[in-house]
């Protein structure tokens, strides 16, 4: 059923053609399980490091990369897994890398936090609160140099905001008019530093007018909204007008980490925040809207479910790195 | 090397430490469309020291860029720039500042290449400007080398000489690894024979620059010139030095070192950075650790900077990081040591 029948339609929604639409949606459900996975395995025994889930924020990750093109480049932060999808990663490589293994992206040697996929474009995860801004600087002065028409996305979280990292990585890109689009995963939360204690503005988007670029605060659980926005920050990149800074409001629904006893918020707000799922959300208005039917919409979802759990067993599967191994890529040759 | 026979037949031609230095970045330009040069004032000012002085006009701003004064935006731009494709190489103005810039560099930098299981490379140099003399006081004097030393994935370097000056950078230009150069601002000015086409001075390989039988001198940048110094002296005195040009810290060339204490029996280890848990215990340590231990006939040792800020007064200064006359002195009690 094509967009344009339904009058009644967002703007935002009609733009996305159901293709697209559709892969979206696969990709947000392949976070989504990618994450439950990922608790369950740690549960499991199946993985002795930590992680950092993105429940909730899917549609910020797929929503910011959505109108990328296949060679743009992407920086990532410590609750990455769901950027590496977003990009189109592979599941059983991703769950490779989480398990530690040699087959993983890269390597076993990165695990959860530092999953890249250079070849696709995904420069990494970083460790580092902020780390990836000011690299995504120096990429945009690569692709100024080379000429090559791409841009850099680079995610990180409001608490990354408070870094000086942020403050000099936003105002370089901002004075060489690089082809950088900085988005802001706001989650709430830094850890435990709520956001209001932690900032002076009420939001990180206001900070844009003090590097001179347009600054979009987003409903960042809106796939369309957040895709439309993204949109236009990108094309704004690429030709040359300089960066932008997207700010989309979202929510985690899991703690910062694995040891985190979430003390620092209360379950109503987590409930609040569950009932704004942006999955349901998305297939709720595409059937208001009668682009999918309801056993559509469960075949994506299965489809997905069934890539993660033989990602797993993949991952499972496949041996760890020789020791003897262990320093090989310290430097190149 | 061929290059050092070809010198031979050359025209001497003299250079100071900092003209050396431009050359390479021209010739390392020139060569390859990928390098450029970035950091603040190496632009029009031409570099605080005036090392980059007039290439900005040769290659122009897109080239040679100036930045705000922001090493931690800077340092992570290289590391960006180096994954996809590009040759930075970074100018810290005073090499105090790279505290501010710790991060890209620790833990991007040097750790990118093994995060990524090897599928990406940081191919930067970094200059650094370092070391005490100039009445600058603590912020603006220090020797920091040995901190990045001990981060496995970044090479550094610190040549002493202008001839190593522009063969190593060039070759930390070509080398697909994270490089840092700890210039002495005092060696700036320094001269000597630069030979004129863009020759390279391995990585990782140090210089003998002066055979002695009695005791090792081992020292790199600025002690280096003074332990040469010192070993005439001391020649004078009949006592006969060799004196070992580290060049490189890490990677380090302790084959050349060990081979060295084979034959002299003795170790003096000079270094401008702090005494305490620097450069000179990890080469006594190696030598501990290897068979060349049971060569010695004398203790180790060890002549750091005082475990103390470089402070402002000049006797004070001079006093806080080791001089000619204490190289003479250590080594020549070294060697009394060893006979009694």
């Amino acid at each position: 059923m094509s967009a344009d029948q339904k009058p009644n339609q967002r703007p935002e929604l009609a733009a996305l053609d159901d293709a697209t639409v559709a892969q979206a949606l696969t990709r947000m459900h392949l976070i989504r399980k990618f994450e439950e996975a990922a608790e369950a395995s740690y549960m499991r025994g199946l993985i002795h490091g930590t992680m950092h889930l993105s429940i909730g924020q899917e549609a910020s990750a797929v929503g910011t990369t959505l109108p990328l093109e296949a060679h743009d480049y992407i920086l990532s932060t410590h609750r990455g897994h769901g950027h590496c999808i977003a990009r189109g990663a592979e599941p059983r490589l991703m769950f490779a890398e989480f398990f530690g293994k040699e087959t993983g992206y890269c390597k076993g040697r990165g695990g959860s936090m530092h999953i890249a996929d250079v070849e696709g474009g995904n420069l990494g995860a970083n460790g580092i609160v902020g780390g990836g801004l000011p690299i995504a600087v120096g990429v945009g002065m690569s692709i100024k140099a080379q000429k090559n028409g791409r841009v850099c996305m680079v995610f990180f979280g409001d608490g990354a905001s408070n870094e000086g990292a942020f403050h000099e990585a936003l105002n370089m890109a901002s004075i060489w008019k690089l082809p950088v689009v900085f988005v802001c995963e706001n989650n709430k939360y830094g850890m435990s530093m709520d956001i209001g204690h932690a900032m002076a503005v009420a939001n990180v988007a206001d900070r844009a007018a003090a590097y001179g670029m347009p600054g979009h605060c987003l409903d960042g659980n809106d796939l369309a909204g957040v895709a439309a926005v993204a949109k236009v920050a990108i094309a704004r990149a690429r030709s040359g007008e300089g960066p932008s800074l997207i700010e989309c409001k979202t929510y985690r629904w899991r703690g910062h980490s694995k040891s985190d006893r979430n003390l620092y918020r209360s379950k109503e707000e987590i409930e609040e925040w569950r009932n704004q799922d942006p999955i349901r959300r998305l297939e709720d208005e595409l059937k208001a809207h009668d682009r999918f039917d309801a056993a559509t919409l469960m075949k994506l979802e299965e489809d997905a479910q069934r890539d993660i759990d033989a990602a797993v067993e993949f991952a499972r599967a496949c041996p760890d790195p020789d020791p003897k191994d262990l320093t090989r890529d310290v430097y190149a040759l | 090397m061929p290059s050092e026979t070809l010198e031979a037949v050359r025209e001497i031609r003299e250079l100071s430490y900092a003209e050396a230095v431009r050359e390479a970045l021209g010739q390392a330009m020139e060569a390859d469309e990928r390098v450029f040069l970035f950091g603040e004032d190496v632009g029009v000012y031409g570099g605080a020291f005036g090392v980059s002085g007039d290439l900005v006009h040769r290659f122009g701003k897109e080239r040679v860029i100036d930045t705000p004064i922001s090493e931690l935006g800077i340092a992570g731009a290289a590391v960006g720039a180096a994954i996809t494709g590009m040759r930075p190489v970074l100018e810290i103005q005073f090499s105090d500042f790279v505290t501010l810039a710790m991060e890209q560099l620790v833990n991007q930098a040097a750790k990118i290449r093994f995060m990524f299981g090897g599928k990406a490379s940081v191919p930067m140099v970094v200059r650094l400007p370092g070391g005490s003399g100039t009445g600058a006081a603590a912020q603006h004097s220090q020797s920091l080398e040995a901190w990045f030393a001990h981060v496995p994935g970044l090479k550094v370097l610190q040549p002493s000489t202008p001839h190593d000056a522009k063969g190593m950078l060039l070759a930390a230009i070509d080398d697909p690894n994270p490089v840092l150069i700890f210039e002495h601002k005092l060696l700036y000015k320094t001269k000597g024979h630069v030979p004129a086409e863009a020759y390279r001075v391995p990585i990782g390989k140090a210089a003998i620059r002066r055979e002695g039988t009695d005791v090792t001198i081992v020292g790199s940048s600025i002690m280096a010139r003074k332990a040469e110094a010192a070993a005439e002296r001391l020649a004078t005195e009949g006592i006969s030095a060799e004196v070992i040009d580290l060049r490189s810290i890490r990677p380090i060339d302790f084959t050349t070192i060990a081979e060295s204490v084979r034959k002299t029996h003795r170790l003096l280890v000079v270094y401008e950075g702090v005494k305490t848990m620097g450069i000179g215990a990890e080469i006594s340590a190696m030598i501990a650790e290897s068979e060349v231990f049971d060569f010695l006939d004398a203790p180790i040792i060890r002549l750091g900077g005082a475990d103390a800020p470089i402070p402002y007064n000049p006797v004070l200064e001079k006093a806080a990081v080791p001089q000619e006359d204490d190289i003479v002195t250590a080594a020549a009690n070294l060697v009394r040591r060893g006979e009694a």
